[in-house]
């Protein structure tokens, strides 16, 4: 996990909030950096984490997971970690003869109706067991990204539905915390992700948004970080509604300075 | 700009039905809250909700975007004793087969109060109209809340009349387009669209009444933990906004788009360029002094 990240956040592994939702986003840049910091995030906190992974391998989230402190492979074996791994789990479901519903059989059905399958996954995977394992602090649920399923073909009120359950059951009922990521399209036409972008920012607690800079690459800074806290009107908190960081990703952290802030440039 | 108490108060007396006073209100008895990502409206619905409960009022809420813990939370014992809570959050679409989900589905807990038979005044607060928008086709839901607010219109058998029903709905605005805003918007007498500047919440309330002009004001303000309103007079000049060039002032992504829903002829929304993560729209919001009406009991 990122340091630095935390600190903007006011957040650590042993007190970081229950029961929310955080929405992460990108916008002409590669936002990824934000679920390897949430994934590394959570399972030093302990947490039971079911992972979701549409977009990259195993051993790709490893690989990064390792230079941020934490071992998935490990964290899998003892049970901390459920990982579906979508690339690998997608050719299972036309290959494979399945005695229940696959979590991702939408694939298979000519008209793509609902993500209940892969919502039941999530719940099996994240339901509390009582005896025979380690006492985990609470689970959590991370998607990598939502954008891909309205590429293959669902629909943007059916990934809200999933979601609204994954909430339900996972922020409400277990009282454990949700991190999806949403690609946003930027200038290119799409209703869908719209909505899907739309829908989700009114039930997240917490918008973490990375986009590329205006003026285009630059070596010293690869984009900025928009902080949303989404909180209630009544809220008698002083703490700042919103923040805007640049950042800089570097090997194994990103720094983040204020706009025009860089080391490069002062 | 500050007003003087006694100024306040004659404001808040001469505009108060402006929101809540159905009774004078005509054939039209709903209420949108129109909201965004950066500017939620669910509090001010809970305030609303709470005004109507200690009028007396029983109150049905249909909630499909949170917890019931979570929308009862800030209540006292004596709001919450008033409030019916439709479950819709927990397994809306009846996924979880046991046979507790509401049957009907919101489409038909709506449709049950219409026909209702007790005669007391009830208020009625949909969070979200967004959701039942996104699963209903549109011209169903106009018409079924149609139905629900004009009950009072038709008595009961031994023609004794229904008490006046009260719509309240929750709408987020980026969601939608303009056929299915303009088609809602024809059945709300009141609109609320909520904004603000540098941390100051501020609610343009467009009115409109059968026979009489439409009114638009825009009142700051701000929601107290006990979900109580407090008017406020404004932004403090010290807090005006000042234009930052780092920040562009509107979102790529925030313009309006023509959605497939064609239903009647649907205006403008007057929000087009709040459409998407138009986050520097709430920073440049501006806030004409004007009045809010305080919720008063009848």
């Amino acid at each position: 996990m990122f340091l630095e990240l935390n600190n903007l956040l006011n957040t650590t592994p042993e007190r970081a909030e229950q029961g929310k939702l955080t929405l992460l986003c990108d916008a002409k840049t590669d936002g990824s950096f934000l679920v390897h910091h949430f994934l590394s995030f959570y399972l030093k906190a302990n947490c039971k984490v079911c992972f979701v992974a549409l977009i990259q391998s195993f051993s790709h989230y490893n690989i990064v997971g390792q230079k941020l402190g934490v071992n998935l492979t490990m964290a899998r074996e003892r049970g901390q970690l459920v990982f579906l791994e979508g690339l690998k789990s997608a050719v299972d479901v036309f290959f494979q003869a399945q005695e229940k519903p696959h979590p991702l059989q939408f694939l298979r059905e000519a008209n793509a109706g609902n993500l209940k399958p892969l919502f039941e996954f999530v719940r099996e995977a994240l339901k509390p067991v009582d005896s025979g394992e380690a006492g985990w602090t609470y689970p959590v649920l991370l998607v990598d990204d939502l954008s891909v399923l309205l590429s293959l073909g669902l629909g943007a009120v059916a990934v809200l539905d999933f979601i609204h359950y994954c909430r339900a059951t996972v922020c409400w009922e277990l009282k454990g915390n949700v991190v999806v990521l949403v690609h946003d399209s930027g200038d290119v036409e799409d209703e869908e992700n719209d909505i899907l972008l739309n829908g989700l920012s009114h039930q997240s607690h917490l918008i973490l948004r990375a986009e590329g800079l205006a003026t285009g690459f630059c070596r010293d800074v690869h984009g900025q970080l928009r902080i949303l806290w989404r909180r209630p009107l009544q809220s008698t908190s002083q703490r700042d509604q919103s923040l805007t960081y640049q950042y800089k990703i570097q090997d194994r952290s990103v720094s983040f300075f204020a706009k025009g802030m860089s080391p490069a440039v002062l | 700009m500050t007003l003087s108490e006694g100024a306040r108060l004659e404001m808040l007396d001469s505009l108060h039905w402006g929101v809540l006073d159905l009774a004078k209100c005509g054939d039209r008895d709903g209420l949108s809250i129109r909201h965004s990502v950066e500017w939620e409206g669910r509090s001010l619905l809970k305030a609303l909700v709470k005004k109507s409960a200690l009028c007396g009022e029983q109150v049905h809420i249909l909630g499909c975007e949170v917890s019931e813990e979570e929308f009862r939370e800030g209540f006292d014992s004596d709001i919450n004793n008033r409030l019916v809570y439709h479950d819709f959050f927990r397994d809306p679409l009846n996924w979880s087969e046991t046979g507790e989900a509401l049957p009907g589905g919101p489409l038909g807990a709506l449709r049950a109060m219409c026909k209702r038979t007790d005669l007391g005044p009830v208020t009625i607060a949909l969070d979200s109209l967004s959701w039942l928008l996104l699963h209903l086709p549109c011209a169903t839901l106009c018409q079924t809340l149609h139905a629900v607010s004009h009950q009072d219109s038709c008595p009961l058998g031994d023609g004794s009349p229904v008490g006046k029903v009260h719509v309240l709905g929750l709408l987020h605005e980026e969601l939608h387009g303009p056929g299915p805003m303009g088609a809602l918007s024809s059945l709300a007498q009141t609109e609320v669209t909520l904004g603000g500047t540098m941390g100051q919440a501020s609610a343009r309330i467009l009115c409109r009444r059968p026979r009489q002009h439409p009114t638009d004001q825009t009142q700051w303000f701000s929601i107290l933990p006990d979900f109580s309103l407090d008017l406020q007079a404004g932004p403090s000049i010290e807090s005006q906004p000042h234009s930052d060039p780092h920040i562009p002032p509107v979102s790529k992504n925030a313009r309006a788009r023509t959605r497939k829903c064609s239903l009647g002829s649907g205006k403008r929304g007057e929000n087009k360029s709040c459409r998407g993560w138009g986050w520097g729209k709430a920073m440049q919001a501006t806030g004409a002094l004007s009045v809010f009406s305080e919720l008063k009991c009848t």
